[in-house]
Parts: C-alpha cells; structure tokens; sequence
C-alpha cells in the first residue's frame, strides 16, 4: 500500500498501480484513451496527464502522464489544477482535430469512451478549420464494421488484437499524422477474438456489424445480465434488446471470468433468438394441419397425453437451464429422466466431474488461468471448443515476459518495457491434438496422432514425473524422451496447468490429464491447475443434476415407454438419424418443447414454445462448476402480443400442475429454485448463484434499461394507443423498465449494463469494480459448487495404440468454433464466417483412395450420407479422417467411430 | 502538406509479384544479420525497390513469406517510411527540403518553378514517368540551401532560373 494526496486528501492505494489506476480506482475521474486496464500503459496518448509536486511545500509542480508515473508512497499530484485541465483539454482538441461530425449517424454514439472522455474533459468548440484527412475503408468480414475516418490514433486496437490475442493480420500503417488501423487488405478478421475491437476502440472505428442492420441507441435497450449461451464456459454477457429482439451482445465484466474479452461466437452468435421459424405459440397438429393453441389448451393437451401414457420419459438437455432440466425431471419422474446425451459424452463428462471433484487438484477461474507458467491441453483445440480458454492460455504463455520484466524491477503496467524485455520469450505450451491446433502459433511442442497416443502420451508424462504412476507400456522411444522432457518442463514450473476435455471423444484423455495433475501434486508442486473442457453451456450442470444417458433413453422407448418429452434438444445433433428415428417413430406421442424448430421438433405432437436465454431466467453450470444465473432480457409478448413464450420450466410447471391437477399457478423462479435446492443438495448452492426477485436497492427493482430509453409511449402505438402496463416480473429483482435503481454505487453485482454518471461506453466498468480491472466491488458474481478433495487412486486404464485398417477411417473430432455449436449455426453471420467445411485426410490416405484435395467426398453413417469437400493435412494419422462434427449435420456420436466408405464424388 | 498514403491500393499488376532469386537471396542473406527477422524489414524492402523501382503489394507478401513474419508487420514498416514507395513511381525521383532553413532561404520558389516545368503537384508524377516530384524533411545542407536531390545526386544553392539546367541531366 503506499499513500498518495490527490488534490490535497490523503488516500490508500496500491503501489504497484500507476497514478491513474489509483485514481480510477478510488472512483476519480481522469480521462483517458490509450489505457485499457487489460492492455497496460504506453503513455501515447497524452489525455491522462496530471500535475506532480515534488513534496507539499511544491507549488509549481510538473505535468506527468498520469499512466506512466507509478503511485509510489508519498506522490503529491492534481488532477483539478488549472494548467493540468486545460493540457487535457487541449490534448482531446488534438485528437479531435481529425474526427468527424459524425456522432448522429456513428453507431458509437451514446456508448463512446470519447465522447465520455471529451466531455469530461470540458472541450466543446472546435477551432480546428482545415482539410480533414479521410481513409477509405475495409470490407472486415461479417461482424465488424471499419470507419476509419473516426480513428483518434490511441493504439488500443492493435495493441489488443496483435499483442494481446496474438491476431497477425492486423497492424498499423503510415506515419504521423496520417496512420491507418486494418488489415493489410480488405478481409475477414482471422481473429476468433475480433470483436472485442467493438469495445476496445474509443470510439466508432470499429462498430458490432451485426447491430448495423437493426440499429438503435445503447440507451433505447433493454438489458439484463446474462450468460452466454455458446460453450462450457459460461462467460457473462448483456445482452441488448429492442422491439422485441435481441440486437447486440455486450461483455458484461467478470472479474473471475471472461472479465473484458468474449470470444466471437458469444459476442455474434445470438442471431438464433430472432429466428422467424422459431414457435411462437405452441402448436399440435389435426391430420397434417398445423394448429395453434393458446397457453390452456397447450398445457391441458400436454396434461392429457401424460395421463393417458403407460410411461412417460423425459429427455433433458445440456443446453438448457438446471431449472428447466428439473422441472422436467419433477414431472416424469427421477427414473423417467434422462439427460439427453449420448453415452459416451455422458460417460466422459461422469468422469470429468469425478476429476473435479476428487482429484484434489484445483480448478482454477478463467482469469487465474492466465497466471500459470507451464501449460499442457491435451486432445482439444481450445480455441474451437472453449475459445475464451485459449484467449487466456495465450496470456499465461505471455507471463514469461511479465516474469523477466519483474526481475528488473519493471511493474506489470510498463507493458512496452515488458514487451521490450520478453521479446518472443514464452512460457512453455504443449499440446496434442488428432491435428493441428489455433495454438500452434505459441505451442513449444505440438504431437498429433490419434486420440488414444495422445493418451498414451499424457499417461507417460504422468509416469515420468511419478514412477508410482501407472507406466505406459511399447511407447517408443522417440516419445518416451518427449514424455520425458515435458514432465521435467512441467515439474520445473511453478504453477502447472493441465487442460482436457471430454471433446476428442477418448475417455482415457480425461484420465490422463488427471493423472499428470495428481503426479505434480505428489511431487510437490502445489499450485497445479486442472480445467476440463466440456461440451455445452450446461454440461457440467446436468452431469452434476445426473440422470441416464440418451442411449438408455432410446432403449427406455424401445421397452416400452409411450411417450417422450423432449426438451430443448435436437437428437439429430447427438447420434445418427437411423437410430433416432427408429426410437421416435415407436412412440404414440412426442412433445418438444423448445426455442427452435428443430429436426425433431418436426417429428412432435405437440410443440410447447419456450424462451431462449433472451426471453428466460435459469442458472447453468459453467466447465469450472460454476453456476450463473441468466435474466431473462425481454418480454417478447409486450410487443407481439399473440406470442406465448415462455421458460421452459415454466411450461413443465404448468403441465405438472395441470397433471396434478392443482391450481394453475405458474410457480416462481425461486420457488422452483428452492425445490431444486432442496430435492438436489448436490446443487444447494444455485441459491447464492444471483440475488432472488425479493432483492431490492432502497426499495426499488433494478432497471433493465437507463434511465434515458426513450419512445416507450409510442412503441407500440401501431397495436393500440394505449400504452399498457410493463410487464411485471415476478422471477427476478429486475423491473422491465428503465424505473428501477440503477447505481453504480449500489450494494449489487448484477449489472444489467454498465453506465454510470459521465461513463457511458463499457469503459463505465471501472465504476463497478474494486479496483480498475479486478472484481465487482460486491464480489463476482456466480458461485462455485465443487470443491475438490483428494480421494482418488490414479487411473490405470491405458488405451492400446491406434493402427490403421486399410479401407477404414476412425473419425477424429475436429469442432469448429463458427459451425458447431447447435444453436449459433443457426445464425446467419456464423454460417457466412464459418464458410464451407471440409472432411480432411492424410495425404497419403488419399493416394490410396485416388483423390485431390478439393474434390468432393462421400460417406455413410447410420443410415445418412454426406458430402463435403476435401481437405489434405500432414498432421492428421493415417487411417483418421478428421470431420467438422456439429456442422453439416455430423452427429456428435461419430467422434471415435470408423468409417470405412470413403469415396471421391456423389454417393 | 502530408501526402495521403494509399492503403487500400487498385488492382495492379502486383499479384503476380515474383521475386528474383538473386532478392531472395539477398533477403535470406541480410535476414542473418539479426535474431529477429523483422529487423531485416527495411532492408528486404530497400532491395526490392532497387530492383522493381517500387514495391507492390505483392512483394510485402513475398517479403514476409521469406522472413517468417505477418504481411501487416511488413506494411506497417513500408507505409512508415516515406521513402519506401508504395505506388509506382517515376524513372528519376526529385525530393526537394521544405524543412525550416530551406524555408527561410526560398524553397517556396524552387517548388513553385519545378511545378511549372514538370506540369505535376508535389507527390504527383509526371505523365511520360520521367520525374516524381517529392518534399523530404532536411538533406543535412542546411548551409547551402535550397536544396534537393535527384535520385542519388544533392543539389545545392538552388535558383529558379537554373532548374531547367539541372532537370536536363536526368532523361
């Protein structure tokens, strides 16, 4: 701690911070562009200066960058001294001398740091009367927008895509007063992290494309705090909506987890929730009429189709909420609940969770992932599968450089020192994977083969480094020195950091990585990390709810049950159409309930509509069990008044009800919640996860939109001029509404968009945190179930070697970050980043077959044929064929599998 | 006056940019010089442009294939000097001083008498491709100015009625 006087009072502030993080810290306000918590401090920009005295009897001072002067103990500095305003005043006049007019038609306006920032500043005439100079623009592919003519020349941008994210295909141009920010020609961002530009760039340069087409103000939305939908890793986001659809996804700060960076699924991905196919009622069908019925007739339909069934199962999903999976549960019955994935993902994530929580091993949060010195991802490329895990991977790999920097005293802001000092230096990163990997670019040593050597790989790196563990037997020697030099690398660091996931499909791969973790463990290296990658948003919840796999669902139905539930689950994603089929057509009556209209919700009865995450409240479980709880954004029926949509659990409620012929009381969130905690102590801990509806401010709700949302009166004036009541909500303490407290200063961590008094673009979180870029000052929020004790022996299960069959091909799993994920592929800006996908094969396999890359190829699997173009690798084995599972309808089940009708053209 | 640099450049011939064996191997030769390829930069592109008079898009590609570094590090450095060309320039290449000295001696008139005879503005080339017109910053003759170079030779002590004199030299 040191002690520093701003404007003569004495405050406590860290002493490793700069003077304007202690500032910013202690909740004054400077201004600011070139800074970003995240990215350090570089001093180019010139708008935080300050004036520092020598000692209290200084008068005179000096102006100082308030970024780049540390805030050592004793510091005496101004902010509101006279010659430090109008140097900042004039500073903001500079950088405006070539900005546009243009904040009525930039898309930044009303969320921009610079127009915060020349407001703060007091700058409000422009004097500058030349030629400005103008940039032509770039075409940057579907999600971000280019308008170079706004750019103020901070950096910020390049400094986060190139030395943050580690993107090559983005950089600086020109000199002086003329420099340009882009690409080196026009093109789509290559960056799974570019549209984090959005938030980082002061001010319009680079804009959420995705908003473009249905634009409004930050002010004229609704939002609430929620969680991304998109993978295992739960990070938290705020969603904006507006007339009734969702319109932009913006980070919403976790000091625990994604704290400032999504990745760009979450961020563009959200196009599903404004589907026009989506089922905005429910609906049955009268001979192959399709009818809509109101939320009675639905509810009693359903009712109706229980009762008169011999058995009735329920098929739950990883992509729903744990409120909604339990609903379902409480409806058919524990015995009757299943959880709707395959058998082999169920089996690895049973086993991934037994890791967690047994292991004794420590599962750190996102950000602490970024602190680890020595990294190990066996059998996933993260950067597809939990991309903000790689984001983060990337910056422990970068704490070498931080590490060299420290021993010369360099303090952890100097970033360009720290770059300076590192140069490429780099803790080590291993990886394997069935081919290459997104992180090839940083990896020290990189092993591609099948799914079982990489096993054999992580077994004999567990062996190396404790002999007691189980040894792998015929490794040959080449590896065994591999396995060799990576347990001493690994051994030798301090903070170790072990990744798997359930992914590659090879459940021996989670017992590796488990093992290794418990090795270093034994050996004395204390702080070792374990994450566990998991399929979906839900995974690891459902794993931890329990339930059979969907395999025994399906025979459940061939046994005899009549009637399936299925919900928010589209089985065709999950095993081959032959065997869902098979299952579906045996039963007298399917009900789906979901927020899309899936391929089996084309096989139902009777189609109960539900919200997605935009339109619900519920909690999942993210890959580190934590459980987050999502707001629902909007009341889609305020605006369409025909639509029924609802949670999901809530329509299961009101089926139970209905079946159990109780009142037709909806229930409650927390009613439910209370239910699941206490049926589920497993599970207890939802409760702390997010405040419940009773939670209050002074009273007040919170608001879901500022206070200056404008047009409410006359939005829907096109139905009625009356303009009705605002929905209530019973669910959450969030009113929707722009009434409601919303204080930044307020004793609350969920925010549902961050705005406080002179903040209004993201930069608006440093109001909300303890310090600027650690926590929310009330705690993160969110809550982590599992804690983990050393119970468990090492896993001895050892896969033999894998050996190619000639005419056979085993299915390496290679999921696609735009592509894969079940619900993003519905969104029409994934599908045009993802492009075409392809099938790829050694080169050699494809001399046997008599065929060139690009030439399209043909297979069959349970019952279904595919076609996809070639594409050749050096890495991948022979006798493997690497599929873009998730996409083109490839099941997830396939991963592992063989397939052994391979041929050039049409089937 | 600030020239605009030409980020986003026309279609040119610049996709077929091959590089000779012999830049190549100069390239490769100077790339050994430094533990950092990216320091080899400038001189990659000082090469090509001996050669190709300037450098096309093609070449940064080419440039940073050979170095092992991405295109928008090789663009960064190119569009940072302004005397690597990034648009075609002319046979000779007349950079005149407008720094402070020369201003105080008269680099107005001289400007003002070449763009009168060459019929092209500063940063303009003219139309048979015999001379490109270009302000630098200070020649280091502060002593004899006005000054300018033509390609490699300085010029001191300039007066407008000589220029026609000088401008001959260079066909």
């Amino acid at each position: 701690m040191a002690t520093i006087h701003v404007d003569g009072k004495e405050y406590e502030v860290d002493g490793a911070d700069n003077l304007l993080q202690a500032c910013l810290s202690l909740g004054l306000d400077v201004p600011y562009f070139c800074w970003h918590p995240a990215l350090g401090s570089v001093g180019a920009c010139r708008q935080c200066a300050v004036k520092q005295y020598k000692d209290a009897d200084d008068t005179r001072g000096r102006l100082v960058m308030s970024c780049m002067a540390p805030a050592s103990d004793g510091a005496y500095i101004s902010i509101e001294d006279e010659e430090a305003k109008a140097f900042r005043e004039n500073v903001v006049e500079w950088l405006m001398s070539n900005h546009p007019h243009d904040c009525p038609v930039c898309e930044e306006g009303g969320n921009c740091h610079l127009q915060d920032m020349t407001v703060m500043t007091g700058h409000n005439s422009r004097r500058y009367r030349f030629a400005k100079r103008t940039h032509e623009n770039q075409e940057l592919g579907p999600f971000v927008s280019h308008e170079m003519n706004r750019c103020i020349a901070c950096y910020r941008c390049t400094r986060y895509y190139k030395d943050y994210a580690d993107g090559t295909d983005f950089g600086v141009y020109g000199a002086n007063n003329n420099v340009y920010f882009g690409r080196p020609e026009s093109g789509t961002l290559e960056s799974e992290f570019a549209g984090n530009l959005v938030e980082v760039c002061p001010t319009g340069v680079f804009t959420d494309k995705t908003h473009t087409e249905r634009y409004n103000r930050k002010w004229d939305m609704q939002f609430a705090p929620s969680i991304c939908q998109q993978c295992s890793v739960g990070c938290n986001i705020s969603p904006g909506e507006r007339y009734g659809e969702v319109r932009r996804i913006e980070n919403r700060y976790n000091g625990d987890v994604n704290h400032y960076f999504l990745c760009d699924r979450g961020r563009f991905g959200y196009g599903y929730t404004n589907l026009e196919t989506r089922p905005k009622q429910p609906f049955t069908y009268q001979g192959e009429e399709q009818v809509t019925l109101n939320t009675e007739q639905a509810v009693q339909s359903a009712s109706d189709i229980i009762k008169g069934s011999t058995r009735v199962i329920g098929i739950g999903s990883p992509r729903a909420s744990l409120e909604s999976n339990f609903a379902l549960r409480k409806l058919v019955g524990a015995d009757n609940f299943f959880t709707g994935i395959e058998a082999g993902e169920q089996q690895r994530l049973e086993r991934m969770l037994q890791v967690l929580k047994t292991s004794g091993v420590y599962t750190p949060t996102l950000r602490e992932i970024e602190k680890y010195d020595a990294v190990i991802i066996l059998g996933e490329d993260i950067t597809q599968t939990a991309a903000r895990v790689a984001l983060s991977v990337r910056q422990a790999v970068k704490g070498k450089a931080r590490e060299m920097a420290a021993v010369q005293s360099v303090a952890e802001w100097q970033i360009a020192a720290i770059q300076n000092i590192g140069q490429h230096a780099k803790y080590p990163i291993f990886t394997t994977h069935t081919d290459r990997t997104r992180l090839d670019d940083v990896t020290a040593w990189h092993y591609s083969a099948p799914a079982a050597d990489q096993a054999r790989l992580g077994f004999a790196i567990a062996h190396a480094i404790d002999s007691s563990a189980p040894a792998v037997a015929d490794l040959n020697d080449e590896l065994q020195k591999k396995a060799d030099f990576i347990a001493s690398a690994l051994k030798q660091s301090r903070k170790p950091l072990i990744i798997s996931g359930s992914q590659a499909g090879e459940i021996t791969l989670i017992d590796a990585a488990a093992n290794i973790a418990k090795a270093l463990k034994s050996q004395g290296v204390d702080e070792v990390g374990l994450t566990l990658v998991a399929r979906e948003v839900n995974s690891m919840g459902l794993a931890m709810l329990g339930g059979k796999s969907l395999d025994e669902a399906l025979s459940a139905i061939s046994d005899g049950a009549d009637t399936a539930i299925v919900l928010e689950n589209d089985l065709y994603q999950r095993m081959s159409a032959q065997r869902v089929d098979q299952a579906l057509d045996q039963l007298k009556h399917l009900i789906v309930v979901d927020h899309q209209y899936s391929a089996t919700s084309k096989k139902a009865e009777l189609v109960l509509s539900a919200g997605s995450f935009a339109e619900a409240d519920g909690t999942v479980v993210n890959l580190e069990g934590r459980a987050q709880r999502f707001f629902q954004v909007y009341d889609p029926s305020y605006y369409k008044p025909g639509t029924l949509v609802f949670a999901a659990w809530r329509w299961l409620y009101l089926v139970n009800s209905a079946k159990n012929a109780h009142s037709s009381d909806a229930g409650t969130l927390d009613q439910l919640i209370a239910a699941l905690a206490s049926e589920m102590p497993q599970l207890a801990g939802i409760v702390g996860a997010a405040p419940n509806a009773d939670f209050r401010i002074h009273g007040q709700k919170m608001a879901r939109s500022p206070h200056r949302y404008s047009g409410r009166t006359a939005m829907r004036a096109n139905i009625s001029v009356h303009e009705p009541r605002q929905p209530q909500d019973q669910d959450s303490p969030f009113a929707f509404s722009m009434e409601g407290n919303n204080n930044p200063k307020a004793d609350r961590n969920e925010v549902a968009f961050a705005w406080a008094p002179g903040w209004n673009s993201p930069q608006a979180w440093n109001k909300f945190q303890d310090e600027v870029g650690g926590h929310l000052r009330n705690g993160d929020p969110g809550v982590r179930l599992i804690e983990t004790s050393n119970q468990g022996e090492y896993f001895a299960e050892i896969p033999a070697s894998f050996v190619a069959t000639e005419g056979q091909w085993q299915v390496a799993a290679n999921y696609r970050l735009f592509g894969s994920d079940e619900l993003s592929q519905r969104s029409a800006v994934i599908q045009e980043r993802a492009g075409q996908q392809t099938v790829t094969i050694h080169p050699a396999d494809a001399k046997t077959l008599g065929v060139n890359e690009h030439a399209m190829v043909s297979f069959a699997w349970g019952g279904q044929q595919w076609q996809l173009p070639l594409s050749f690798s050096d890495h991948i084995s022979v006798g493997t064929i690497g599929l873009p599972l998730g996409t083109n309808g490839l099941p997830a089940s396939l991963a592992g599998q063989m397939i052994d009708n391979l041929q050039e053209g049409h089937a | 006056m600030n020239q605009p640099i030409k980020i986003v450049t026309v279609s040119d011939d610049s996709d077929d940019f091959v590089l000779s064996d012999a830049d190549a191997q100069a390239i490769e030769h100077e790339k050994h010089h430094y533990e950092d390829p990216r320091a080899a930069s400038i001189e990659a592109l000082k090469i090509v442009q001996k050669r190709h008079g300037w450098v096309p898009d093609g070449a940064i590609k080419a440039i940073s294939d050979l170095l092992g570094i991405p295109a928008s590090d090789v663009e960064g450095v190119a569009t940072f000097y302004s005397q690597i060309y990034r648009q075609p320039v002319g046979k000779h290449i007349i950079r005149y001083c407008d720094s402070v000295v020369c201003h105080i001696t008269g680099f107005e008139e001289i400007v003002t008498e070449l763009e009168k005879q060459l019929k092209i503005k500063p940063g303009q080339t003219t139309p048979d491709g015999r001379f490109t017109l270009l302000p630098t910053c200070c020649l280091g003759n502060c002593d004899k100015g006005p000054t300018m170079m033509v390609n490699d030779d300085t010029h001191v002590r300039l007066v407008p009625s000589n220029l026609a004199n000088i401008l001959e030299q260079y066909q």
